[in-house]
């Protein structure tokens, strides 16, 4: 298993997005829904494409899965935690009590709660290539990859990334 | 049930009802969706001879099965009553998010009748639907009204289609607007919906919409996308928006100019693709799931104080949208003007107000010519209507909306107009509707599908200048156009029964490609064969109900100047319409009777139409 890479190590997929370059066509809505729920259903997508129209501005904005991650650290029950293949940090549905103390935290709004189930949802970059990235038309929304900048994560990084492999382990 | 929600919101303005009802089954697998599906509700409940400005018209809102999935361009939804303009069936369509969103709210279908007894507003939040009071709405312009509705109902995705003053005012021409600058635009569709003082259809949305047959599904939709994404027009569209097709009909001899007086433009390359992306374009915006986004974000910039407007006092120095070819061709070639900031300002005052930019320019045309030619006296118009004049341009759209002085005889559209002041022949359109942007003596082939249109004078049920100027057949002749209209005409219906918009057709995306996508969305084995079908049997289902409306073979006519009057000038100079040979031809394929144009026995039999 490759879960237990040194935590600088990790490549961290990210995606960078041009807002110059969207229409907001919400493809990458429907992309994003279409994996949620195996349907097309906007109002669930984790990524959401913010329109100003007399400002003629659209701004694509997901999860930057930033390296202070205030959702993770805000979780009572370490519900959240890193995907090693990925460096996104994800929500282990199993764990989560549905308390929104992430959703609170969360500077930028990106972390939603699933009505049905009452449990934390988040961007998830998908595993690795994030169906929105594909799918979008103009190229607004790129994949890249870069080396982890994990800077005051490093000493818990053992920790996360077992926490991880237990998530998965059963 | 999958593809299809299979429910219609039935909403009785008279008594607020508002209801949810199953869509019959048999009606989605004859008609899809959309276009063809309101068509049969409105064969079904409404009396084709009424008003069409009284309580007892219908005004239904459709979508299609596809509206609101992944197929590129899913945004689309169709209009559907008796229209103002023409007395006949009318199917208006639009982009931008709303129907998608009427989708996710669990609607394929709003039928609304009755007359509100005051100003109101439909909400509809998923399950729940209400009539609502607008009175604080009436008045105010479309872009307000959105803002004012999300405002009120404190949801920033709410979608909203609505109208302005123009349709609160019945002009005939008033459309029903959507997210600020998509319109369902002709034939008078917002003066229905303001005689029936509802004002705007708020909705918001947040359920799912399932497909049958996922995998295939995908499969579908990114062959679609490939073979989008590999076609040259598909990036044209993108690059240079449709306003990029002036340069095709200049140089074919087929832009109407001042009425349908010439051929040719001599300032259209102000108004042209280039033009308006080299000096006023802001950026691209693409309708909901849209790969092309042809739309055109505008902005005037340090030229937004020429041609003031006294009802918008921010006199738009945000940016707006627009101007499309046909906007571009109505306020600017057929009104002689070619400053490209004039037609930007009247193209979103058109907007603003809810007017639609075809008839409008078309009907501001005619009344320049009767100016020029000394029918209208000075006293009669508030400023002189001379071709070219920008100020007169902007002043008359906006007088036109609240019906002030002379703008209240525009209101009423070129043939009424023209009748009244007894010059009937300015008036250049068919069934009461204004001709769009392709002259039929360029085009002979647009000269049937013109005359035949079961909506009146339209140019997206068989655009036939592609393939006159591409070699198919050449521009000047009648020989082979109507068998080619028809068949036109059927797939187009069948295109936009589907909820997907036209130009996905003209973008690498036939509606052969559409047909898996509708097979694997909707659980049901259509086939090209079936949807060819189904175009025809709707398009049937408009005439036989046009025919009951009292319209004839009288009606599929186009006016005098095209049938007599050879342009002088361009590449179509000496060239007349010969409407007779083609439109008997048409009749002949249809399988109509000659005289009145009525499909046979046999035809309906065909059809499974024989019991209506
Ligand atoms: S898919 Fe791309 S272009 Fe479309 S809305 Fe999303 S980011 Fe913008």
């Amino acid at each position: 298993m490759g879960f237990f890479v040194r935590w600088t190590q990790i490549m961290s997929t990210m995606f960078e997005v041009i807002p110059e370059k969207c229409t907001s066509c919400m493809q990458c809505e429907l992309a994003c829904s279409w994996v949620q729920t195996g349907t097309f259903r906007p109002s669930r997508s984790l990524i959401r494409v913010h329109v100003f129209d007399e400002e003629a501005s659209y701004a694509p904005y997901a999860c930057t899965q930033c390296d202070e991650a205030w959702c993770m650290t805000a979780c009572p029950v370490n519900a959240i935690t890193i995907d090693a293949r990925t460096g996104a940090k994800i929500v282990v549905e199993r764990l989560c009590i549905g308390c929104h103390l992430c959703t609170i935290a969360c500077p930028f709004g990106t972390i939603f709660t699933t009505p049905e189930t009452g449990t934390a949802a988040k961007c998830n970059l998908c595993g690795g290539a994030p169906a929105c990235v594909v799918t979008c038309p103009t190229a607004a929304l790129v994949s890249i990859e870069q080396p982890s900048r994990g800077g005051w994560f490093e000493p818990w990084s053992d920790l996360v990334q077992r926490r991880f492999a237990d998530a998965h382990s059963n | 049930m999958a593809g299809w929600t299979g429910k219609l919101l039935r909403v009785n303005l008279t008594t607020g009802k508002c209801a949810s009802e199953p869509i019959p089954d048999a009606w989605l697998r004859e008609y899809v969706g959309g276009r063809g599906l309101a068509a049969r509700y409105l064969f079904e409940e409404l009396d084709p001879t009424v008003d069409p400005l009284s309580p007892e018209n219908k005004l239904i809102f459709a979508t299609g099965p596809l509206t609101g999935t992944s197929v590129p361009s899913s945004a689309r939804y169709m209009v559907v009553t008796k229209g103002a303009l023409t007395n006949a069936i009318t199917t208006s369509n639009s982009g931008g998010a709303w129907g998608p969103e009427l989708r996710f709210a669990g609607y394929d279908l709003v039928l609304i009748e009755g007359r509100a007894p005051k100003p109101s507003y439909l909400f509809v939040y998923d399950d729940h639907a209400e009539v609502r009071d607008a009175t604080r709405y009436w008045g105010c312009g479309v872009f307000e009204t959105e803002d004012g509705l999300r405002r009120e109902t404190g949801l920033p995705n709410l979608r909203i289609a609505g109208i302005g003053p123009a349709g609160e005012n019945l002009v005939r021409f008033a459309c029903i607007m959507n997210d600020k600058h998509r319109a369902a635009g002709r034939s008078g569709v917002g003066a229905v919906m303001g005689s029936k003082n509802l004002k705007a259809i708020a909705v918001r949305g947040t359920q799912g919409i399932p497909i049958a047959d996922p995998e295939s599904f995908l499969r579908a939709v990114w062959q679609l996308r490939r073979q989008m994404n590999e076609n040259p027009s598909c990036h044209a569209f993108g690059e240079l928006g449709t306003a990029a097709t002036i340069d095709m009909t200049q140089a074919w001899g087929g832009l109407p100019t001042r009425n349908f007086q010439q051929g040719q433009f001599e300032h259209y390359a102000n108004l042209n693709g280039n033009s308006i992306r080299d000096t006023r374009m802001y950026r691209n915006k693409a309708c909901f799931g849209c790969t092309i986004a042809c739309g055109r974000v505008t902005y005037l910039g340090d030229a937004w104080n020429k041609f003031l407007v006294n009802t918008h006092p921010r006199n738009w120095r945000v940016a707006g949208e627009g101007p499309e070819y046909e906007n571009a061709w109505a306020l600017g070639a057929d009104t002689g003007v070619g400053d490209l900031d004039a037609v930007l300002k009247a193209n979103w005052l058109c907007n603003d107000l809810g007017m639609d930019p075809i008839s409008m320019g078309s009907t501001l045309a005619a009344a320049m010519e009767l100016y020029e030619k000394g029918v209208l006296a000075d006293d009669q118009v508030e400023l002189p209507l001379r071709f070219g004049s920008g100020d007169a341009l902007v002043r008359m759209v906006e007088a036109t909306a609240y019906r002030e002085g002379f703008g209240h005889e525009l209101a009423e559209g070129a043939k009424r107009m023209g009748e009244k002041f007894g010059h009937p022949e300015v008036f250049m359109g068919v069934k009461g509707q204004e001709f769009p942007a392709y002259d039929p003596r360029g085009f002979q082939g647009m000269g049937v599908a013109y005359a035949t249109c079961n909506r009146g004078a339209c140019h997206l049920r068989a655009w036939t200048p592609g393939a006159e100027t591409s070699g198919v057949f050449p521009p000047h002749t009648t020989e082979g156009k109507a068998p080619w209209v028809i068949n036109e005409q059927n797939r187009s219906t069948a295109h936009d029964n589907t909820g997907i918009c036209l130009f996905v057709a003209f973008a690498g995306g036939p509606i052969e490609s559409l047909v898996p996508c509708t097979a694997a969305a909707t659980g049901v084995p259509f086939t090209i064969e079936d949807f060819v079908k189904i175009g025809e049997r709707t398009w049937n289902l408009e005439r036989l109900w046009n025919l009951n409306a009292g319209l004839s073979r009288a009606d599929d006519n186009l006016p005098k100047r095209l049938l007599e009057e050879p342009h002088t000038s361009g590449p179509s100079k000496g060239v007349v319409v010969r409407l007779e040979p083609m439109l008997n031809d048409y009749y002949a394929s249809r399988g109509w009777s000659s005289d009145e144009g009525r499909p046979s026995p046999e035809k309906l039999a065909e059809l499974g139409l024989a019991n209506l």
